[in-house]
């Protein structure tokens, strides 16, 4: 039983934020600054194309005419983007062949993490595409996968390997232009992870990838890219935790996924960055484009989240409905604490026939933390029969944090059918008390609660990954009932 | 088992609704606490039972020889007493049979028992269930969600069934109970008797002493018990009502 285990680990977590340390590996760091010249030096640092190149210098060109959104409910202190630093790489970056080769001290960080790779590998049958801070370091069970046509790897080496496959969906779902962090993620994005799986394939394992700041004021722009050819299926895990800092650390990821014909794609996350201490200092800024499309009939695209971390979060994983029957489905747990702010929600788009969308959002808001959903479901004309239900529920802890629900619904078909239902709860002193009276401890009896509440998403993660979240559930609302 | 001495209680910020209740309940015995509405019974069982919103002004509670009221409730609850509610909780989306596995397990924890695991805990669950006629879809579905009424008390004396409290206290557990429900419930609190166990019932009527009969009977008016007898007590109750105790405060 996942909960079981996840409520023996909860008391070694209780003891701050565990993945607040810092390895101690040189990096190869731009200077801080952004203009063309940083461009460049990403990209001549990375040994790009020419193409590629070009491609980046557009989108700074794009960006430098764009305004940050401020839409969103969010209070985001201004954001100094000539002040940080665009790329940095663990020094010792002659690829290695094997995990031997590997720094030891970057193994020692990843077994801190909870995420040895070869036992990680091995037990649980996940490749995992680690990267720490910009460049990928290790990728596992590639041998496994190459055996079935599948490519999993760092973006860089995609970008080497596998150009054409590259160019072709490179910027398809998520355009250069496409909003302010977007822009700058095109621009500047230092690496991230690859994967395309062949028609007909099924993708025997998880495929896992966990990301990592870790030089101070390195801003981490990564940029994933999963193309499920016809009939193809893959299930992507994305999970994160940061070193403890200071300052805030700005984070603009973009990740595109393409689902063809009777494709499905299913990705996971766990978002676990540094939400800031107790007073609302530090803590992660996170701005994430994420957007699938369903390019044929019958594909299939679902995003399920677990948003525990970053100081602020502006993110809209989003579905394009494209191909007739396909399918989209957003699940998400959002929780803030303290002074966490968190502006999430999705996009369904449906713009082919009988196109299904499902959202569940489970917003869980406690100290001051303020929770938004934002969603917008759009049917366009030819959409026929298009149906999309969603339920949004919020769940606040004490009396100074918020809730607040932005659904936004088009609906220019008139066969179209669009479910909204939402609700808001307390948790109250009656069940808290009931939970008490059977022996659970306050802390135990919250993340009972809360886990219960966020059921309906949980279920949808892989089991590894979910009992991940449920420790982090309880983690993040550490010290939240008195 | 239970001491109570010159208890007086009364809802936070509020006015004082126990004055001065004296109890006694020794290992093996089974109390019956009878009274009219607003008389201080349900104040009892939270009181006794640590539910927040109540200030103890006055007096002292020993249970097994310790200072109960310095206990957390939830400490309370590990350490045997158990309080079958009045009001079940809903816990929505938390399956029944986790939480009383998770319940079970921290009980025995205390009890310098070893966890029990999935299958041994749900040869446990079938042998108790069976007992009081509950069916396994119960186990599957959210705690008390959904439950009927008598569902629910089904469940908590399911619950305690399972979790061998060494002082059990049944608030108002016959309340809202059919013949048939009322008979099941019953059978089960009976079996739970012995000589190790303390039962107190808490109820207004008389009709569940008939199935599960009490040791002693106590009439608690006015937030003071104002007469002890034996069984029959509750009988003479029945006949007479509560107008003979009135307002003794």
């Amino acid at each position: 039983m996942t909960d079981t285990a996840a409520a023996r680990n909860l008391a070694p977590l209780r003891e701050g934020y565990k993945y607040g340390f810092v390895s101690d590996i040189e990096s190869e760091s731009a200077p801080p600054g952004l203009n063309e010249n940083t461009i460049r030096f990403i990209s001549a640092k990375k040994q790009e194309p020419q193409w590629l190149l070009d491609w980046r210098l557009e989108s700074f060109r794009q960006w430098q005419k764009m305004d940050s959104p401020h839409w969103a409910k969010l209070r985001i202190a201004p954001i100094d983007y000539q002040a940080a630093t665009y790329y940095s790489a663990p020094k010792r970056q002659n690829a290695p062949k094997s995990l031997d080769e590997v720094d030891p001290e970057l193994l020692k960080t990843y077994e801190k993490l909870g995420s040895p790779l070869n036992e990680r590998a091995v037990l649980a049958g996940v490749a995992v595409d680690a990267v720490f801070d910009s460049v990928s370091v290790a990728t596992t069970f590639k041998k496994t996968l190459a055996e079935l046509g599948i490519i999993f790897c760092s973006f860089g080496e995609a970008v080497r390997e596998h150009p054409d496959l590259v160019r072709k969906y490179l910027g398809s779902v998520v355009p250069q232009g496409d909003n302010f962090f977007a822009a700058l993620n095109a621009a500047v994005f230092s690496d991230g992870s690859f994967a395309y799986v062949p028609a007909g394939v099924r993708c025997p394992m998880e495929l896992s990838t966990y990301f990592r700041i870790n030089a101070a004021k390195s801003g981490q722009f990564e940029r994933t890219l999963l193309v499920a050819d016809k009939g193809a299926y893959v299930s992507y895990l994305e999970g994160c935790t940061a070193p403890q800092r200071d300052e805030n650390q700005l984070h603009a990821a973009v990740v595109e996924l393409v689902a063809l014909e009777g494709a499905e794609i299913k990705y996971s996350t766990v978002q676990n960055w540094y939400p800031g201490d107790a007073e609302g200092k530090g803590g992660i800024y996170n701005f994430v484009t994420k957007r699938g499309a369903c390019r044929g009939a019958r594909a299939k695209i679902s995003w399920t989240q677990v948003e525990t971390g970053s100081a602020i979060t502006w993110k809209y994983p989003s579905c394009i409905l494209e191909g007739d029957d396909s399918v989209g489905e957003f699940y998400s747990v959002a929780i803030t604490n303290n002074f966490q702010q968190a502006d999430t929600g999705t996009k369904m788009i449906h713009l082919g026939r009988n196109t299904r969308s499902t959202i569940i959002s489970k917003g869980i808001s406690a100290g001051k933390g303020q929770n938004t959903y934002r969603g917008l479901v759009r049917i366009q004309p030819k959409a026929a029969n298009a149906r999309n239900y969603t339920q949004c529920d919020s769940l606040l802890i004490g009396d100074k944090c918020g809730a607040h629900t932005v659904p936004y619904i088009a609906a220019r078909n008139p066969t179209a059918r669009v479910e909204h239902e939402a609700t808001t709860s307390k948790i109250s002193d009656e069940q808290m008390f009931y939970c008490q009276q059977r022996g659970l401890s306050k802390e135990d009896a919250l993340s009972l609660i809360v886990n219960g509440f966020c059921k309906e998403v949980l279920k949808e993660l892989p089991m590894e990954f979910a009992v991940e979240a449920q420790k982090l559930l309880a983690v993040s609302l550490e010290g939240s009932v008195g | 088992m239970l001491e109570i001495k010159n208890l007086h209680a009364r809802i936070s910020e509020g006015r004082e609704i126990l004055k001065g209740v004296d109890l006694t309940v020794k290992p093996g015995e089974v109390h019956a606490i009878m009274g009219p509405n607003g008389s201080g019974k349900s104040t009892l069982a939270g009181v006794l039972s640590g539910k927040p919103g109540y200030e103890v002004t006055e007096g002292q509670v020993l249970f097994q020889g310790r200072d109960l009221l310095a206990m957390a409730a939830d400490e309370r609850a590990r350490d045997g007493v158990f309080l079958a509610f009045q009001y079940p909780v809903e816990i929505p989306g938390v399956n029944n049979m986790y939480f009383l596995r998770a319940a079970l397990n921290a009980v025995r924890k205390q009890r310098g028992e070893s966890e029990m695991d999935a299958g041994q805990f749900l040869k446990a669950v079938r042998a108790k269930l069976k007992l009081l006629e509950i069916g396994e879809d119960l186990l599957q579905r959210g705690v008390n969600v959904g439950f009927s009424g008598g569902e629910k008390k089904r469940n908590e004396i399911f619950q305690m069934a399972m979790l061998e409290p060494k002082l059990a206290i049944l608030d108002e557990t016959d309340s809202g109970l059919d013949i048939d429900a009322l008979q099941m419930v019953s059978r089960g609190i009976n079996a739970l008797r012995g000589s190790e166990r303390a039962i107190v019932m808490i109820t207004h009527y008389q009709r569940l002493l008939n199935h599960v009969v009490p040791d002693r009977v106590h009439v608690l008016s006015g937030g003071r018990i104002v007469k002890s007898g034996g069984k029959e007590l509750a009988l003479e109750l029945e006949q007479t009502g509560y107008g003979a105790y009135g307002d003794a405060a």
